[in-house]
Formats: structure tokens, C-alpha cells, sequence
């Protein structure tokens, strides 16, 4: 019962770097083909118990039939192609699969998505748009809270996760509450004068309203 | 991952009555709580459990506060909302460091208390799935002891195994004489918490007492008045995020400058849960400086074994209890108070 993916947000017609690299795979890169297909049986062993699930991405709420196994990383990009989560050690050392569970930030390649089962998942793809980007992403790009941009997503979710704790207080503070999540590029100083400038603005627009 | 059945039973009872066998070695069932060290485990093929039973069902999530101190603390209270809790923040801060120092938010927002006891060691001969290991695959050998074994323990170990506990919280609960609650199909019992763990004698695959259908449902612990003059020093190779080299929980009853009671719990350096319970003794009544603290270091680590690459985390134990000791002593509890 696999939802068919949201094609608006692969940009439709659009030739799109993922697009281009999953054809590839698929017709050309005969190495590449063989060895995910060689990969894939090995891990899909028959006996796998499918579960079903239902969870609510980014405010759509969605039913599925899965293998047991599938972690909510796995269901995000392959089933639900929301790339921007991003896989990195896949073992919840470098934080760049965190998304947002329940309102709580957590490492997606670490849960299945049978235990998530009935909950709420904001994805960065659900966080802002391109027109109108969270203050969180205005502030990573106003602060340079990236370079090459790979574990961006991550940071930011866990960010966003951050700031709701009430742990963005000093620099020590968010540093030491920012450690789930690496950065190879060292963009470190961006990314927390990124995350000072949006907790004032989330600060400033409470005390507004 | 293997393959594997996933249950989610709606009680505590249910659970207990259709988890398979856990055995040992991580080759039975497996309940699961937030799943930090068993999926990760499971994709390394480390543990290959045939079923899953989710325990989200069980409730199981709250800290009850008693009378005198006393608190029932429910195994699945993650990690976070325990390093919050006023109950661990304000009156026994060691319980509360220790959780925040551990892991990273994230991890700290799903694992449970409850797993976090259980968690198993980093040994990197462990993990890689590949080399002999007697907690992994018994009789195997442990590639360890002659092996990069920088990580590992001094105290506490054997022949055949020296992989070090790699928890925090559990050596700070361990100063609070806390019992476990468990269930089983057979009913409920109460564990002392000290008990819980079993040092890699014999047979290092199995870790604890716990029955092969056994549950942890919670925690009860007393906390003193005084244990607000308590603290977690932990020393690692980066400043967060990272396991203890060496730990040392502490809680002290002054009388002035004059100890009434210590104790002590050591992480990273043993491999269990270790409570230093001579140096505990050698304390009481002692006046509390510089001089006596690196004493009860040295006391500490008496009878503790390096084995080549870890010989450093002698030394390091020994200041890291001397800092805990000098720091408890110094936490100013009017001040703290106010806070």
C-alpha cells in the first residue's frame, strides 16, 4: 500500500541531479547496478515481516505495508523520495538523518518505521519552502552555516529541535547540544551564530504575538 | 539487517509472555525500548534476534516522588526527560550529568533508561563481528587483551574478556543503593542494582542476572539531602559526544571541611558498573584537600591491570576521582539553591 511519491517535489519534468544519477544506475553503470542489486538481496532475505504502518510526513498522513526492517530513514528516501534527509553513517554517530519526531529531534537511520507508527514527521522538505524559508534555513544561509552542504539538513533539524528544548542559551550551550551532529567541512561558527540569530528571532516573535 | 518479526504487546504481562527466549550472545528475542544500541548492533550483524517486541505500549514513563527521597523511576523515561527531571537536577545533579554528558540529543530524546543499563560495550573487537570474541561469539577468544585495547578496562576484567562497560548513568544510580523492578513470566522481583551486572568471569557473553524473559519495568532509589553536593566527572577524547576514558561519579556528606560519607562510582575503566567502596571507607572522617583526594585516587585503582595501550587510564582514573572528589566538595549548595 506504498504511497506513490510526490512528484511535485521532484520538480516534475525537470532533469534533476538524483533523477539523472538514479537512470544511470539503472540503463548505464553496469559496476554500480550490479553491486546495489547484489547488496539489496543480501539484505532482503525472504522471511522479512512486513508491518503496517501509518505516520504523518510533513502533515500528509500516510498508510504503509513494510518490511519490519525498514528504518524511517529508509522509508523517507526510498519510498517517499524526501532526499534531503540525508544518509551518513547510518548508525546515529553523525546526525545528518535527523528529523523531527513528535516535535522531537532524532536519528532517523536508528528507528524503525514500525516504532514511529502513528506519529508526526517534519522532514527539512516540511520545514519551509523556497519562497519562504524557515528562520532556521535564512539564518544557515545568512551566516554561512555550510559549506559543501551535505549534513545541512541534519543541522538543521536538529536545530529547530534545539531551540524548542530551551537549550540554545550561551555558545558553550549550543555547542554542547549541537554535538549529535558533524560537520567534515568545519562550518561549525556558522552554524552557531546561525542558530543565536534564529533563536532571538523565534524569541522575538513570542514575545509579539 | 536479518530478518525479523516485530510485535508490539499492549501490557508489560503480554510482553514478558511472547518475547523469545533472549539467551545470550544477542542470538535470542530482544525487547525493545528505543532501539539506540540494538538496531545499531543489528545492522552490524552483531545481534541477529529472530523477533522484536516493541515495548511503546507498556507505558512505563514516569518519575514518581515519595516521601524521604524515595523515587520510582519507569524504564522507559528516556534519557532527556531524566536529565531534566528536578528530581535528578536540583537534588541529585550526578544522576543528571551523567545523562546529559552521555550521547548526543538526539540519541537522548528515544533511549530509555531502561535499555541504557543494558547498553553493550564499544570494544571495537565486539563490534567488527569478525575477530575472536568470547562475549560475542563464546569460546572464541578475545582479540582484545593483546590487541588495541586503548578503550578498554583495567578493573574488573579476566582472561577472557576486558571490555569496559561503556554506560554513564549506571555508575552514578549505583551510589543511590537503587533497586531494579523486573517481570518475568513468573512474576515480579526486585534486584539490587549492584547485583544487576556480572563481571566477564566464566562466561562474558552473559551480562546480568536477568531470566531469558525478564523485563525491566523501573528503578527505586532513595536520594539523601546532602547528595545535592554530587557530580559526574567525565574525561574523553573530545569535549562531547564522546564514551567515558574514565568517570568518576561522586556524592559527599561534609561536616565542614571533614568528610561524614562518600561515594564513589568509576565508568570507562572497569567492566561493569564499579563502585569504589574501600576508598569510600578510607574517606569517611577524613578532612577533604588536594592531598587526600589524589589518595583516594590511588585507593581506587589499587588492584587495577592495564594492558599495554590502556596503562594511561590508570593514572587518568585516579585524578579523574581526585577532580570528582574536590569538585563535589566544592559545589555550593546555597547557591544552587537559589538557582
Amino acid at each position: 500500500m506504498t504511497s506513490p511519491s510526490d512528484t511535485s517535489r521532484q520538480g516534475g519534468a525537470r532533469v534533476t541531479r538524483r533523477g539523472l544519477l538514479k537512470g544511470s544506475a539503472a540503463s548505464g553503470v553496469a559496476a554500480i547496478g550490479s553491486y546495489r542489486a547484489e547488496a539489496q538481496a543480501a539484505d532482503e532475505t525472504p522471511g522479512g515481516e512486513t508491518v503496517d504502518v501509518t505516520l504523518t510526513i510533513n502533515g500528509r498522513e500516510q498508510a504503509f505495508s513494510l518490511d519490519a526492517r525498514t528504518t524511517l530513514l529508509d522509508l523517507l528516501r526510498e519510498e517517499q523520495d524526501l532526499t534531503g534527509t540525508k544518509v551518513g553513517c547510518n548508525h546515529g554517530q553523525c546526525g545528518a538523518c535527523t528529523v523531527l519526531l513528535d516535535g522531537t529531534r532524532i536519528n532517523s537511520c536508528l528507528t524503525l518505521a514500525a516504532m514511529a507508527d502513528g506519529s508526526e514527521v517534519t522532514t527539512i522538505e516540511g520545514l519551509g519552502t523556497p519562497d519562504e524559508l524557515h528562520p532556521m534555513q535564512q539564518a544557515f544561509i545568512e551566516n554561512d552555516g555550510f559549506q559543501c552542504g551535505y549534513c545541512t539538513p541534519g543541522q538543521i533539524m536538529s536545530a529547530v529541535g534545539l531551540v524548542a528544548e530551551g537549550h540554545a542559551g550561551d555558545e558553550a550551550e549550543i555547542r554542547e547540544y549541537m554535538s549529535g551532529n558533524l560537520c567534515r567541512c568545519g562550518a561549525y561558527k556558522g552554524i552557531v551564530e546561525a542558530i543565536r540569530q534564529a533563536r532571538d528571532e523565534t524569541r522575538e516573535r513570542m514575545e509579539a504575538t | 539487517m536479518r530478518p525479523f518479526s516485530y510485535q508490539r504487546p499492549a501490557s508489560a504481562d503480554e510482553a514478558v509472555a511472547v518475547v523469545e527466549p533472549m539467551g545470550v550472545a544477542g542470538q535470542g528475542g530482544a525487547f525493545l525500548a528505543g532501539g539506540t544500541t540494538v538496531i545499531d548492533l543489528m545492522k552490524l550483524h552483531v545481534v541477529t534476534p529472530p523477533s522484536l517486541t516493541d515495548l511503546r505500549g507498556l507505558g512505563l514513563d514516569t518519575i514518581e516522588e515519595g516521601d524521604d527521597g524515595r523515587l520510582e523511576v519507569g524504564a522507559r523515561v528516556t534519557m532527556a526527560q531524566a536529565a531534566e527531571h528536578p528530581a535528578f537536577r536540583d537534588r541529585a545533579p550526578v544522576l543528571s550529568d551523567a545523562l546529559w554528558k552521555a550521547a548526543s540529543p538526539q540519541l537522548r530524546n528515544v533511549a530509555t533508561l531502561g535499555g541504557n543499563v543494558l547498553q553493550r560495550t564499544r570494544c571495537p573487537y565486539f563490534r567488527d563481528n569478525v575477530s575472536p570474541c568470547n562475549k560475542r561469539d563464546p569460546g572464541s577468544g578475545c582479540a582484545a587483551i593483546d590487541g588495541f585495547n586503548r578503550l578498554l578496562a583495567v578493573l574488573g576484567t579476566s582472561e577472557q574478556c576486558i571490555a569496559s562497560y561503556a554506560g554513564d548513568w549506571a555508575n552514578a544510580l549505583i551510589l543511590f543503593d537503587a533497586t531494579v523492578l523486573t517481570q518475568t513470566g513468573d512474576g515480579g522481583r526486585e534486584i539490587p542494582f549492584a547485583d544487576l551486572h556480572v563481571p566477564p568471569t566464566d562466561d562474558p557473553a552473559r551480562e546480568t542476572i536477568l531470566a531469558d524473559d525478564e523485563l525491566i519495568l523501573g528503578y527505586r532509589l532513595t536520594i539523601p539531602d546532602w547528595a545535592r553536593r554530587s557530580v559526574y566527572v567525565k574525561a574523553r577524547d573530545r569535549e562531547s559526544y564522546a564514551f567515558a576514558l574514565a568517570s568518576a561519579a561522586v556524592a559527599l556528606d561534609m561536616d565542614g571541611d571533614t568528610v561524614r560519607e562518600a561515594r564513589i562510582g568509576l565508568g570507562g575503566v572497569a567492566t561493569v558498573p564499579w563502585r569504589a567502596r574501600e576508598t569510600e571507607e578510607w574517606l569517611a572522617g577524613k578532612t577533604l584537600d588536594e592531598d587526600t583526594a589524589l589518595e583516594a585516587g590511588r585507593i581506587a585503582f589499587d588492584g587495577a591491570q592495564g594492558y599495554g595501550h590502556n596503562d594511561f587510564k590508570i593514572p587518568l582514573g585516579r585524578n579523574t576521582v581526585a577532580k570528582g572528589l574536590l569538585d563535589a566538595a566544592g559545589r555550593d549548595l546555597t547557591e544552587e539553591a537559589q538557582q
